[in-house]
């Protein structure tokens, strides 16, 4: 992916470069919001990730006269303020994703990729959704494996729903937590570690192979195996 | 309390310009009451006299000079007239009849009114007296004058004037003492809450204004300043908690963190060892990290509510949010876990830390309990309030530190093993004042019960909001403001 980094602190914005270059992706940096725009408005990115808290143009407004622009290239804001209603600003003027500082590497990770996934996949109304054997059907609210029919509790059926939606892509307790619960602060027992194994008992187990798998350090990832 | 300082004071100063504007008040009252009469004692007089003169004249005309001289005598001598002035003069001026000595010399005007000024002697003094007379030229060149003495008309200002002194001289005195006695009462009173607040400058912050218990002004601006002085004191204590709590508890896991990273600079370059050290760097961080939102949480719980942040909620569906989430962790822990509630109870609260609060309590709930016990939580609601009640069969807190375990930093012995950062109860405890909740730490018999007791919002406003509940509309998302 190409990536585009609007951020004024030199050592987070090397930390992001690095990490990000690590991960196989391109990166540029702009160190002020005016220069993250014309660099935005001139390169074609796959995703942007804009500091809220810049110099001259902010975080927010670079992200408006963009959107004014017509771009729709997906936006990450990153920022040290993680009150409801600044997020909620920062996605009211046009962020997709927004990620409270400090934040852990693979969870910014896991967000770009279903950032530049959801660019790319059509927008089309889905009400079937399939990944080898496993099919989820979101109008009847059902699920089966192999044809087999799976009984899940609401919950499991919203935890299952995501991970399709986003299968093939790590995703985190956070971005589960989010998701299902609205919950935007971690609990501090590992309970979504719970939920899945629930759920990994019901869609996994007595099936092959298996679907759901955990990824160290980071979450977990729904994919059938190559 | 010197006059100096009971002169100066605004109650003083206040009555002073009171006394100022009643003695203007009575003057212009008395002013105008004088005026009227004066007027009116001045157009009778010259009524009745206008009315003698033409009747003179027409006795000149019916009966000659000798009538006039006739009727004049006797008008003279009827009793109580003797303040009436008859005059009958020759063409010449000199008088003929009537109970004047000589014609005056004041100059007639075209009126035929003149002042007039008769020396009386009253109780053997000679006093002059003021004369109001009309005079006529008779055919045949005689002189008509008629009068009345306006000595009464004086007497009567005398009276007005005298009035005006004495009710101007007494109203100042007694408003003089008025004002000493009222701004001597509020100096004291005043007095009171400055000695409390000169004594909490100082240092104690315990102090307390006392009030008089009659309810008065002072007493709600002592309940006021006490009340806001229970703020300060506890956001002063929780300050002090904080930075001491700071020193402590958030210095052991940078410490830890540290002394792990030291440790493996030390070790010979191993991969799998470096591997795990930094691993555990990381989660020590995190923790230091999680401390800080949560402390962080609690301050902005407790600086107050933003408005904005406040809206309708059911506790019901927030609770059963968080049980949906807790459920499997207790059963996977082979605790019984029960939630009950039946209707909405809809409440004005800030969401993120009414979940973030339900989910710690749950959190306790679930780490404290052992296997094979019970954690039930309900959600109930009357027609005023809406309680949610986190049970557990857990060990429970001792009733001693019951209060205790709500502050920060605050951890039990016996749970100093387990995982947590003292802060999950402080954070309820922040957030329930926040929301003017009740908060309750009971013993559960066996375990520990907390229940938080909310306001509840009229029903018919609640059923039209349940569809806002538990996530932001589209008509809130366009309320925020940019």
């Amino acid at each position: 992916m190409r990536i585009l980094i609007v951020e004024d602190d030199a050592e987070t914005a090397e930390y992001l470069a690095k990490g990000l270059s690590e991960g196989g992706h391109v990166t540029d940096h702009a160190a002020s919001g005016a220069d993250g725009l014309s660099m935005a408005l001139d390169g074609s990115y796959d995703v942007i990730i804009v500091d809220r808290m810049l110099p001259g143009m902010d975080g927010l407004s670079l992200i408006r006269v963009l959107r004014e622009e017509g771009r729709a290239t997906p936006v990450l804001i990153l920022s040290a303020l993680g009150q409801v209603t600044d997020r909620v600003k920062g996605l009211k003027a046009g962020g997709d994703d927004y990620l409270v500082k400090p934040f852990a590497f693979s969870e910014l990770l896991a967000r770009l990729e279903a950032l530049a996934r959801r660019a790319s996949a059509e927008a089309k109304i889905i009400t079937l959704l399939q990944l080898a054997d496993l099919k989820l059907d979101l109008l009847a609210r059902t699920v089966s494996r192999g044809g087999k029919p799976i009984d899940l509790q609401p919950r499991e059926f919203l935890i299952l729903e995501y991970l399709m939606r986003h299968a093939g892509q790590v995703v985190t307790r956070t971005m589960l937590l989010e998701a299902v619960w609205d919950y935007h602060f971690d609990p501090q027992t590992n309970v979504i570690d719970v939920h899945i194994s629930r759920l990994r008992g019901k869609i996994d187990k007595g099936f092959s192979p298996p679907l759901l798998q955990t990824i160290r350090n980071a979450g977990y990832c729904l994919r059938a195996p190559a | 309390m010197r006059l100096r300082n009971v002169v100066r004071t605004s109650a003083f100063r206040l009555i002073l310009l009171y006394t100022v504007v009643f003695a203007l008040s009575v003057s212009l009252l008395l002013s105008f009451i004088y005026w009227r009469t004066v007027a009116l004692i001045d157009r009778q007089a010259r009524e009745t006299i206008e009315s003698e003169i033409r009747s003179l004249a027409e006795q000149y005309q019916l009966r000659g000079l000798l009538g006039v001289a006739e009727v004049m005598d006797q008008r003279v001598k009827q009793p109580g007239n003797s303040d009436h002035v008859y005059l009958l003069a020759s063409p010449s001026k000199l008088p003929l009849a009537g109970n004047l000595e000589a014609w005056p010399d004041t100059l007639d005007d075209d009126t035929g009114w003149i002042p007039l000024t008769v020396v009386k002697s009253d109780e053997g003094q000679l006093i002059p007296h003021t004369n109001l007379a009309r005079t006529l030229i008779l055919p045949g060149g005689f002189y008509l004058l008629v009068g009345r003495d306006m000595h009464e008309r004086g007497k009567f200002r005398r009276i007005v004037l005298e009035a005006l002194a004495w009710s101007s001289a007494g109203g100042v005195l007694l408003s003089l003492i008025g004002g000493i006695v009222v701004s001597r009462r509020m100096l004291r009173r005043v007095e009171t809450v400055a000695l409390t607040a000169r004594r909490i400058v100082a240092g104690d912050l315990t102090q307390r204004v006392r009030g008089n218990g009659s309810g008065d002004e002072f007493d709600r601006l002592a309940d006021i300043l006490n009340a806001m002085l229970d703020r300060i004191e506890r956001l002063m204590a929780g300050m002090r908690l904080a930075t001491d709590s700071l020193a402590h508890d958030l210095r052991r896991p940078l410490t830890r963190l540290r002394s792990r990273v030291e440790l493996a600079l030390l070790q010979p370059a191993a991969a799998v060892e470096d591997r795990e050290a930094l691993a555990d760097v990381l989660h020590q961080a995190d923790a230091a990290l999680l401390m800080f939102d949560n402390l962080l949480k609690i301050a902005m719980a407790e600086s107050g509510p933003m408005a904005s942040e406040l809206r309708r909620l059911d506790l019901t569906m927030l609770t059963r949010n968080a049980a949906e989430l807790y459920e499997p962790v207790a059963e996977e822990s082979g605790i019984d876990f029960i939630f009950e509630a039946s209707a909405p109870a809809m409440i004005l609260g800030q969401p993120e830390l009414l979940a973030q609060s339900v989910a710690n309590l749950l959190d306790n709930a679930v780490k404290y309990t052992p296997s094979g016990g019970r954690i039930v939580v309900s959600v109930t609601a009357t027609a005023t309030t809406a309680t949610l009640s986190v049970a557990d069969s857990g060990p429970g807190v001792p009733a001693a530190d019951r209060e205790r375990v709500l502050e920060r930093f605050v951890r039990l012995d016996e749970c100093r093993s387990s995982p947590g950062s003292g802060l999950g109860l402080a954070l309820v405890a922040a957030v329930a004042r926040l929301h003017d909740a009740q908060l309750t730490v009971d013993d559960n018999a066996p375990g520990l019960r907390v229940t938080m007791t909310f306001t509840i919002i009229r029903p018919e406003a609640a059923r039209a909001d349940d569809r806002q509940a538990a996530a932001l509309t589209a008509d809130e998302w366009l309320r925020i403001p940019e």
